[in-house]
């Protein structure tokens, strides 16, 4: 269990005079849901986007799977195995529901020249829609979807080409409650297939409820890690909460 | 030697013509993200009005630049209001773009109809008096045009720094939802941006037009060369795009005395892709984006 | 409903394919043909630069300089002879594949910037392709142009090979479009044209479907500018590598639709005629531009999206209502997905 999957050593990234993430160093461990909270603006978003590959950090190294990321990037790390979802979910709204799955299921050179959906793309694809109770939805413009659905699908694309992290941000933001629930439901099911998660998330019971351990960021460096209820008794963590 | 010299001396007084032609593009595109291939066909206008009124009325071409730089003006908002400003649909940038582009073919449309497509160069008795400073010549209608770029560069940043509708524009260049908020009304900066960036291609053509044969087509020639050096500058950068027309204008004007002046315009589009392929965001356009 | 869908769409094709082919057998007027070469040939063109300003979403304002290469590759080649009058067609394959060759650097350069910038680079590239035409004067002849030699073809029928000559690029165009809508390229090209940076992310090959887009509409209209060049048999700077070309093709795909089969298409039809007629009653060129200018701008303010995309939703809205009338399942399940507590 104490394998590491993902290491942020010292990331610095500054936008114009403002330090936004400061030397930050974490590690996310095999196998667990690792939560990563913080006040507004204490960097949270801007590491997801440097480890994802988004955004160029200013100084700091990034280690997946034990291999060294000299120069992070989305399309590299799709294939290593690392994929993410946006805080406004992103999704393809010209394609159907379906073909949001397919295309982000992954293709070979070969495969690029073939079929636009073949029969397996779309067995796969139902697959996956059958486990986010979206069937009904297949053949529907994505464009049409509601916004919690539309975090659905990028959650259920970014799960076709089978990674081992997940980097989910703020999955819950802005969905009502039964949506939450449902949200939480898959992510569970999820790792006891054996994906590793890393969240950002304002929701406090969600990330008590689910998470293990957690990280809390504050002026985007890590000023407290340990289990949730060590961290709901962290005077730093208060701090930095209350007193800004 | 003395023809390098010569030749970099020219390049410099030409270069400031251009810095003004594309100091008004380059705050178009900081306001609008639009980028405005119609500015060549406004430096044309404003060739012809200023040729007009020489021909016509004797006015000498400096002196109407005080006439043409209002028009221009007026005729700037009027084409942000009537065409830009209804687009709405989701890539409002690539139609606002090619909407430009049907400004610029309408434009030269209208003066070939009114002027025909013959050469024409505005030519007052000064045209050709030039001075010769320690063996080098100046041309004098050069150095008043260059004299002229720099009064209405030095302007239009007094406008922008000092004018409250210079904070709104700075405003919107750097953030422009945030100035939104801030109750700056967008429409009206993008239609006074879009004027202002009018009248200094109209200040430019008058001079352009003592300095060039020019007829309706002469915006292809002159909205590459604008293109080449706001993209240079970085798009959205006026401080980037004034430097980018000085070193423009000088690798022109060095090229042209040292191979042939066919291959000046050859070598704005050379330097371009180079720097592209280097940096995609233009010469300067990481550092002074949106500063202005 | 889907095999019937494309049933319908294959006899369209066919149908459309077969009036185009039986009109000069049939007969018509000179100018009919001429008229519709020209149309044909912007049905071409519009259809070549949708792949990769419709599909991919990248609009190439540099386009006319693809043309005018492969208008100069025939018109150099064929400068003397033209033996039976077939060879510049048989060749004419090369000339795409040669073209698209070239334009491999030019496009991986291009593409590297975003929409705003990709323009400009694209309509820089059309002055270097035009300053080049008019300074390698050895190659090109200048100013002065170059002249193909003059076809051995009967008088009477003497328009028809580069009339069918248009009408096969023209459904090499079309069905490259269908390829590439049924193949994963086109299922690439969607995303890149919604959202690049997040279609990088779950693994698309980006760069790869760019590039693979803009060589093959390079290579396309390369291959129009080729029969064209033959037809014409002049080819001077300003008129083969003209910002008119590219707009005419950029103001068709607009018109028609971009990213859609037919909509370059419609556009040529709608456009060229129109063109024609202008041409015909203003006499001058001078105020047929104005018209073009006009009838560009009343497109872009009142039909952004062309004519087939808005058809096309407003079918599906009258559909929606429709089927919320009818059947009001979907919404229910609909409901229970979100979530919402109505089902559960």
């Amino acid at each position: 269990m104490s394998e590491i999957l993902l290491s942020v050593d010292h990331l610095t990234k500054r936008f114009g005079g403002v330090t936004a993430v400061n030397e930050c160093s974490f590690q996310v461990q095999t196998g667990t849901i690792t939560a990563l909270i913080g006040p507004n603006g204490s960097g949270k978003t801007t590491v997801f986007n440097m480890v994802t590959g988004y955004l160029k950090a200013d100084s700091g190294s990034i280690t997946f799977k034990g291999e060294p990321i000299m120069r992070p990037r989305p399309a590299d790390l799709y294939r290593r195995g690392l994929s993410r979802t946006f805080q406004q979910a992103r999704i393809f709204p010209d394609l159907t529901v379906l073909e949001n799955l397919v295309v982000a299921a992954g293709y070979s050179w070969k495969q690029l020249f073939g079929k636009r959906v073949t029969a397996d793309d779309n067995a796969r694809a139902h697959r996956m829609l059958e486990e986010f109770r979206l069937e009904q939805l297949a053949d529907l413009p994505s464009g049409e979807l509601s916004y919690g659905q539309r975090k659905l699908l990028e959650f259920a694309a970014v799960l076709m080409s089978e990674p081992s992290l997940v980097l989910l941000d703020e999955p819950t933001a802005g969905v009502n409650p039964v949506m939450i629930d449902t949200m939480e439901r898959h992510v569970r099911e999820r790792h006891a297939n054996g994906v590793t998660f890393l969240i950002v998330e304002h929701d406090m019971q969600l990330v008590m409820r689910l998470c293990d351990p957690v990280i809390v960021l504050d002026r985007g460096a890590p000023i407290a890690f340990g289990t949730p209820a060590a961290i709901q008794s962290d005077p730093l963590v208060l701090e930095a909460y209350l007193g800004g | 030697m003395h023809e390098i010299v010569q030749a970099i001396i020219l390049g410099i007084l030409t270069g400031g013509v251009y810095a003004l032609m594309a100091s008004g593009q380059t705050l178009i595109f900081g306001i609008m993200k639009v980028v405005n291939l119609a500015q060549g066909a406004f430096v044309v206008l404003g060739a012809y009005l200023t040729y007009t009124l020489f021909v016509d009325t004797g006015i000498d071409p400096f002196l109407s630049i005080l006439i043409t730089t209002p028009l221009m003006f007026v005729v700037g908002v009027a084409l942000q209001w009537a065409l830009l400003r209804p687009l709405h649909s989701d890539d409002v940038a690539q139609l606002s773009l090619l909407v430009t582009f049907a400004i610029a073919l309408g434009i030269e449309g209208v003066l070939s109809f009114t002027y025909s497509t013959s050469l024409v160069n505005i030519q007052p008795a000064y045209a050709n008096f030039s001075w010769t400073v320690f063996g080098y010549q100046i041309n004098m209608v050069r150095f008043f045009a260059f004299v002229l770029s720099l009064v209405v560069l030095g302007a239009l940043y007094l406008i922008l720094q000092k004018t409250k509708f210079g904070r709104a524009v700075r405003a919107t260049v750097q953030n422009p939802m945030s100035a939104q908020l801030l109750g700056v009304d967008s429409q009206r900066v993008s239609a006074f941006g879009f004027g202002l960036g009018a009248a200094t291609a109209a200040a430019a053509g008058s001079v352009f037009g003592m300095l060039n044969a020019f007829n309706p087509g002469s915006h292809y020639d002159l909205i590459s060369r604008l293109l080449t050096v706001v993209v240079l500058g970085g798009l959205g950068s006026i401080g980037g795009s004034v430097v980018a027309a000085l070193v423009m204008g000088v690798a022109a004007s060095l090229v042209s005395a040292l191979a042939s002046p066919i291959w000046s315009d050859f070598s704005f589009f050379v330097v371009l892709l180079l720097v592209l392929l280097l940096r995609p965001q233009g010469l300067f356009g990481a550092r002074t984006r949106g500063a202005l | 409903m889907r095999a019937l869908l494309a049933r319908i769409g294959v006899v369209r094709a066919v149908i459309f394919f077969l009036i185009l082919i039986i009109v000069p057998i049939v007969g018509g007027p000179v100018w009919l043909i001429n008229t519709l070469i020209f149309t044909i040939m912007y049905a071409a063109l519009a259809s070549s630069w949708n792949l990769v300003g419709g599909y991919a979403g990248y609009p190439s304002l540099g386009h006319a300089a693809f043309f005018g290469l492969g208008a100069y590759a025939i018109a150099i080649t064929f400068n003397k002879s033209v033996d039976g009058g077939y060879v510049p067609f048989i060749v004419l394959p090369i000339v795409g594949i040669g073209a698209a060759l070239i334009s491999l650097p030019i496009g991986w350069v291009a593409m590297r910037t975003r929409a705003d910038v990709f323009a400009i680079v694209t309509i820089t590239l059309l002055f270097i392709a035009q300053t080049l035409a008019f300074n390698l004067t050895g190659v090109t002849g200048g100013a002065q142009g170059t002249s193909v030699a003059v076809a051995p073809f009967a008088v009477d029928t003497y328009d028809w090979p580069f009339y069918y000559g248009m009408v096969v690029l023209l459904a090499v165009a079309m069905g490259i479009s269908v390829y590439f809508r049924r193949s994963k390229i086109g299922l690439s090209l969607s995303t890149v044209r919604a959202d690049e940076e997040k279609a990088h992310g779950v693994g698309v090959r980006v760069t790869a479907v760019k590039l693979i887009a803009f060589s093959v509409s390079a290579g396309l209209v390369a291959m129009v500018g080729g029969v064209w060049a033959y037809y014409v048999g002049f080819v001077y700077p300003q008129f083969a590598i003209d910002p008119l070309i590219t707009i005419g093709m950029v103001l068709m795909a607009f018109l028609g639709g971009r990213g859609t089969l037919w909509g370059p298409v419609l556009g040529a039809f709608i456009m060229v005629p129109a063109q024609q007629y202008f041409a015909y009653t203003f006499g001058a060129s001078e105020l047929y531009l104005v018209a073009y200018a006009a009838v560009f701008l009343i497109i872009m303010l009142f039909l952004p999206r062309g004519i087939l995309p808005s058809i096309a939703d407003r079918l599906r809205k009258r559909r929606a209502t429709a089927n919320a009338r009818e059947d009001i399942i979907p919404a229910v399940d609909v409901a229970a997905t979100e979530g919402t507590g109505v089902a559960q």
